[in-house]
């Protein structure tokens, strides 16, 4: 075997290496959270965890109730999408399709910017500013409630929604729009009824991946959204305050002791936050894959 | 090129090795460092420890970080780390063995002091100062004065309207700290005599937060240390069975707010060498003038 040929393997398995690396990662964190997420079901049961409505870690007896942490975490998601995806989606369609190349060549960098602000300045832009504006103009007793964290996942999980989507329109093929064009449609008519269907397989999952950002965000949530581990009423709740998961794993994980029931729960509510968030992921591949354009 | 692929094989399962091998590694020296560093500075004559870790309640860190900068401009060779997070994670801490000193703004629970023997480690209590915890709302609410009996019904749920206690017409917004927080244990031990909180209270993260909340919506109550006290939250007084007392310095020292609770560090052990000359200059009269500096009231 020449000595070129080693190199060459060398290398590629060097690149291998590296790669395996992330699985291999991957795989210990998977085993871990599992495991010790599992370790709360030695002493409570799955049942309780599932349909219990109260969570109280430290009470006598204790309450691991997932419900009202999930919901919360559903409901500011929710709000986050009903938000950010028509004003993503817009945004996307205004850029590849209708700004001059000038105004597009700014807006596009720009709405990238935002995804690079750290999450604790969008919490605390949002306690500031938005938790008193949410509370006096909506007359509510607090502004620490779901819509406050529902509007700041909104505009963080837009830059996600408004590149990749945009990447989709764009990538729909010129004779399409041509054919359209030429038959006499409208630019709005050829946007609404031949490009965007074109894109929708990546429009919907960009819209998945910016609901995953959504669902797992911490800092911001925990920052605006007020931590009451209630079951949120729809659409009631989005103006009261809620507990999402993930505020619930960084608020009590420091006080916790280690090895306790309190803190399996906290690792099996993080197992559950890894689940949902794998799935929203291979939902979005799915789609993705599935319904890409072919020509 | 059977070689070939064996050479494929060995040289990437030892890749892998290699790269994991190396990352254990960096996490196992994340520890090290300190003590390696605390080692070298330990001069040849002394023997002591140089440089102490103190860990705990963030009601304490404004008071710790106050004492320990005055204490290592009085020693500039002794070095000593401050570092929050709540009662809990310095009592913690003090069990794994990574801090001299854990500061707790609570007494420490007996399941911390089961697993402490578990570890061979032996708490040993100073109490450095005294606190009083302040409620506080909004300073347009018009209430000013609540006795333990209506503070509990607000806490667990069963009193949701200022009305119901003298005020306007306004729901009330409770909010709380979250469970790492001594003063969620102490307040639920003393208010609501270790009931459970009403399920829809706003958690905040921090005690500065509570403050934000509070100062801006005029239908919150919530509880801070009394160093967090400002002109934007309006204090009440408390009756805790022997009248309405104002939460003043004077009422907290004297025993009379029925909200003072003592601050105070664990060690393993009796403090001795560097946490022990840190703790005797904390408890002299330079010490406690330094307590009531940062807004706390000293121990005598």
């Amino acid at each position: 075997m020449s000595n070129r040929k080693i190199k060459e393997k060398g290398i590629e398995s060097l690149l291998f290496a590296s790669g395996a690396v992330t699985v291999v990662a991957l795989l210990l964190l998977c085993i871990f959270l599992f495991r010790d997420g599992y370790l709360l079901f030695d002493n409570y049961p799955v049942s309780s965890f599932l349909t219990d409505t109260k969570w109280y870690p430290t009470a006598d007896p204790e309450h691991f109730g997932l419900l009202p942490l999930f919901l919360g975490s559903v409901i500011v998601t929710i709000g986050a999408v009903l938000f950010s995806v028509p004003l993503g989606i817009a945004t996307a369609i205004y850029i590849s399709e209708l700004a001059n190349p000038k105004i597009a060549n700014i807006l596009k960098p720009v709405t990238e910017i935002l995804a690079g602000i750290p999450s604790v300045v969008y919490g605390f832009f949002g306690l500031v500013v938005l938790v008193p504006f949410v509370q006096n103009t909506l007359k509510l007793p607090t502004g620490q409630t779901a819509l406050t964290g529902s509007i700041m996942l909104g505009i963080m999980a837009l830059p996600t929604i408004i590149s990749m989507s945009e990447d989709a329109i764009s990538s729909v093929p010129r004779a399409l729009k041509e054919g359209s064009l030429a038959l006499g449609s409208t630019k709005w008519q050829t946007i609404y009824k031949v490009t965007a269907p074109a894109a929708l397989s990546g429009i919907s999952a960009a819209v998945m991946l910016g609901i995953g950002r959504a669902i797992g965000e911490t800092m911001t949530v925990m920052m605006v959204t007020g931590n009451s581990a209630v079951i949120p009423g729809f659409p009631s709740g989005l103006f009261a305050p809620v507990r999402t998961m993930t505020a619930t794993i960084a608020l009590e994980m420091g006080e916790v002791p280690q090895g306790s029931d309190h803190f399996h729960a906290l690792f099996a509510i993080g197992s559950v936050l890894f689940i949902t968030t794998f799935i929203i992921n291979i939902v979005a591949n799915y789609i993705k894959r599935r319904y890409r354009f072919n020509l | 090129m059977i070689s070939g692929k064996l050479l494929k094989n060995i040289v990437m399962c030892s890749m892998v090795l290699l790269i994991i091998t190396t990352a254990f590694i960096g996490i196992g020296c994340v520890d090290q460092t300190e003590t390696v560093s605390q080692e070298n500075t330990v001069s040849q004559e002394n023997t002591e420890q140089e440089s102490i870790i103190i860990k705990g309640s963030d009601t304490i860190l404004p008071l710790s970080q106050a004492e320990s900068e005055e204490f290592m401009i009085a020693n500039p060779e002794k070095s000593i780390t401050v570092i929050g997070g709540g009662s809990g994670v310095g009592i913690a801490a003090l069990i794994d063995g990574e801090v001299e000193i854990a500061m707790a703004s609570r007494m420490i629970k007996d399941s911390e002091r089961e697993n402490a023997e578990a570890n061979g480690v032996n708490p040993v209590e100073y109490v450095i100062a005294w606190d009083g915890i302040a409620v506080v709302v909004n300073p347009e609410n018009t209430v000013t004065e609540l006795s333990f009996d209506q503070l509990k019904g607000i806490y667990d749920g069963s009193i949701s309207n200022w009305a119901d206690v003298g005020g306007e017409d306004l729901p009330i917004t409770v909010i709380t700290r979250d469970s790492s927080s001594g003063t969620y244990g102490y307040f639920q031990e003393e208010v609501l005599l270790d009931e459970e909180y009403r399920q829809d209270a706003l958690v905040q993260p921090a005690t500065g937060a509570i403050v934000q909340e509070v100062s801006q919506n005029k239908g919150a109550i919530g509880y801070i240390g009394y160093a967090y006290l400002d002109d934007s939250v309006t204090a009440l007084a408390l009756d805790g069975g022997e009248g309405f007392v104002e939460a003043t310095p004077e009422n907290i020292m004297s025993g009379d707010y029925p909200l003072a609770r003592p601050l105070q560090y664990y060690t393993n052990g009796e403090a001795s060498g560097l946490a022990k000359e840190y703790l005797d200059y904390v408890m002299s009269p330079t010490g406690q003038d330094i307590v009531s500096d940062v807004g706390y009231f000293p121990v005598n």
